[in-house]
C-alpha cells in the first residue's frame, strides 16, 4: 500500500465517499427508487441526485479555490446547500 | 400480477465492481493521493494540502492547454458529424456496393493510432511526403513543423480521415433501420429532399448521432498519440492539447503532484460534458420511445 502514498484526509474523504454510497445502496433496497422531474424538467432517481451533487460539489470547490482561495472549509457549507437544492428541488 | 421487487439483485453486479476497482478506482485513489503531497522521488511524499490545485488553477499554461483542447473537439466534431451524416446519406444502401463501402470505411478505424500519426507524419513531408510536396511544388507554403496552421490544419484533417467514418457507419445503421413505409408516405405527400431529411431520416438517426458525438467527443478530448507523432505538441506549444501537456508535465518533469490534481481537473471536465450528452441521449431516447 506504501505506493499508494496514503494520507489521513484522503482516507477520510474516501471513507465518507464509500458511507455515503453504502448508505445509499441500503436505501435503495430497502425504499426502491422512482423516479421525478423537477426543475430542470429532467426524470432522476435518488442515484442521480446523488450524482449531481458530487459532481458539483467537486466544481464547487474548485471555484472557491480558484476565485476565493481562502477558507476552503466554508465551500463545504455551499456545497451542503446545493445538495439540500439538489434533492429539493432536481 | 404485482411485478416482485427484488433489489437483491444488485449484488450480481459486485465481480464487474471488483474489477473496475482494480482497473479504475485503486488508480483513481492514488491519484488523488499524489494530488496533495509532493514528491522528490524514492517514494517519499509531503503533505502540501490544496496548493497543486490553486496552482493549476492559477496556471496560464492548463486554461491554453484546456482553451486548444475544446477547439479542437468543436471543430472535429463540427466536421465529422455533418460529413459523417452527408456520407452515410450518400452510400448505396443495399448490394454488393454496399458491403464495399462499408469495408472500404472500416479500415481507417482499423488502423493503430500511432501507425496513424506515422502515416500522417510523412505524408505532410514537404521533402519526401506526398501531400507536403505536392502542396509546395503548388507554390502553397506548408510546413506543419514551422507554421501553427499548418499543424493545426493536419492534425485536424488526419483526425476527419482516421474517425468520421465512424459517424458515417452509426448514422448509416440509423439509416437502415427506418422502415420503407415512411419513405413511401413521404412520396404519397410529395416531400421535398430536405424534408424527408428534416422530418424522418434526422429524427430517426437521433439516437444514433447522439451516441456518434458522445464518442467522437470522448475520444477527441483525450486524444494523444496522433497529434504527439505528427506534431510532438508543436510548433511552440500550438498543438499541445490537454494530455500532451498532461504527460510532458507528469513524466517529463516529473512533477506528480500537479500533474495529479492536473488531472483530476481533467477527468472532472470530462465526467460532466460526458453526464450531461449522457442526460439528453436517455432523454431523447425516452421521447422518442
Amino acid at each position: 500500500m506504501d505506493w499508494m502514498a496514503w494520507t489521513w484526509p484522503t482516507a477520510l474523504f474516501f471513507i465518507c465517499i464509500a458511507a455515503i454510497l453504502t448508505v445509499f445502496t441500503v436505501l435503495a433496497i430497502k425504499f426502491p427508487e422512482t423516479p421525478r422531474k423537477g426543475v430542470l424538467r429532467l426524470e432522476t432517481t435518488r442515484g442521480d441526485r446523488l450524482f449531481i451533487t458530487l459532481l458539483g460539489s467537486a466544481f464547487i470547490n474548485l471555484a472557491w479555490l480558484g476565485v476565493v482561495g481562502a477558507n476552503q472549509p466554508l465551500a463545504l457549507i455551499v456545497c451542503l446547500v446545493y445538495a439540500f437544492a439538489v434533492f429539493r428541488w432536481v | 400480477m404485482e411485478k416482485t421487487v427484488n433489489q437483491k439483485a444488485w449484488f450480481l453486479i459486485l465481480p464487474v465492481l471488483i474489477l473496475v476497482a482494480f482497473s479504475a478506482v485503486i488508480p483513481l485513489m492514488t491519484v488523488v493521493n499524489y494530488s496533495v503531497q509532493d514528491t522528490f522521488g524514492q517514494n517519499e511524499f509531503f503533505w502540501v494540502g490544496l496548493e497543486w490545485f490553486a496552482e493549476m488553477l492559477d496556471s496560464d499554461r492548463m486554461w491554453d492547454a484546456l482553451g486548444r483542447q475544446l477547439m479542437f473537439s468543436a471543430i472535429i466534431l463540427a466536421i465529422q458529424i455533418p460529413l459523417g451524416v452527408f456520407v452515410a446519406l450518400n452510400m448505396p444502401k443495399r448490394g454488393f456496393w454496399s458491403s464495399f463501402c462499408l469495408v472500404v470505411m472500416s479500415l481507417p478505424l482499423l488502423i493503430p493510432w500511432n501507425v496513424v500519426g506515422t502515416i500522417w507524419q510523412i505524408f505532410g513531408r514537404v521533402d519526401i511526403g506526398l501531400l507536403g510536396y505536392t502542396l509546395d511544388a503548388l507554390g502553397i507554403s506548408y510546413n506543419y513543423t514551422q507554421d501553427t496552421f499548418a499543424a493545426w490544419a493536419t492534425i485536424i484533417i488526419m483526425d476527419v480521415w482516421h474517425w468520421t467514418s465512424l459517424v458515417a457507419l452509426l448514422a448509416f445503421a440509423g439509416l437502415k433501420s427506418i422502415p420503407d413505409a415512411y419513405y413511401q408516405a413521404a412520396k404519397i405527400d410529395q416531400a421535398s429532399r430536405w424534408a424527408i431529411f428534416r422530418y424522418i431520416e434526422l429524427p430517426k438517426m437521433m439516437g444514433v448521432l447522439m451516441i456518434a458525438i458522445l464518442l467522437r467527443f470522448m475520444d477527441s478530448f483525450m486524444i494523444y498519440t496522433e497529434p504527439f507523432v505528427v506534431t510532438g505538441g508543436g510548433p511552440g506549444n500550438a498543438t499541445t492539447l490537454l494530455s500532451i501537456d498532461l504527460v510532458k508535465m507528469a513524466l517529463g518533469q516529473f512533477d506528480l503532484g500537479p500533474a495529479a490534481a492536473f488531472s483530476i481537473m481533467y477527468y472532472l471536465v470530462i465526467l460532466l460534458i460526458s453526464y450531461v450528452f449522457y442526460t439528453v441521449m436517455t432523454t431523447v431516447e425516452k421521447n422518442e420511445g
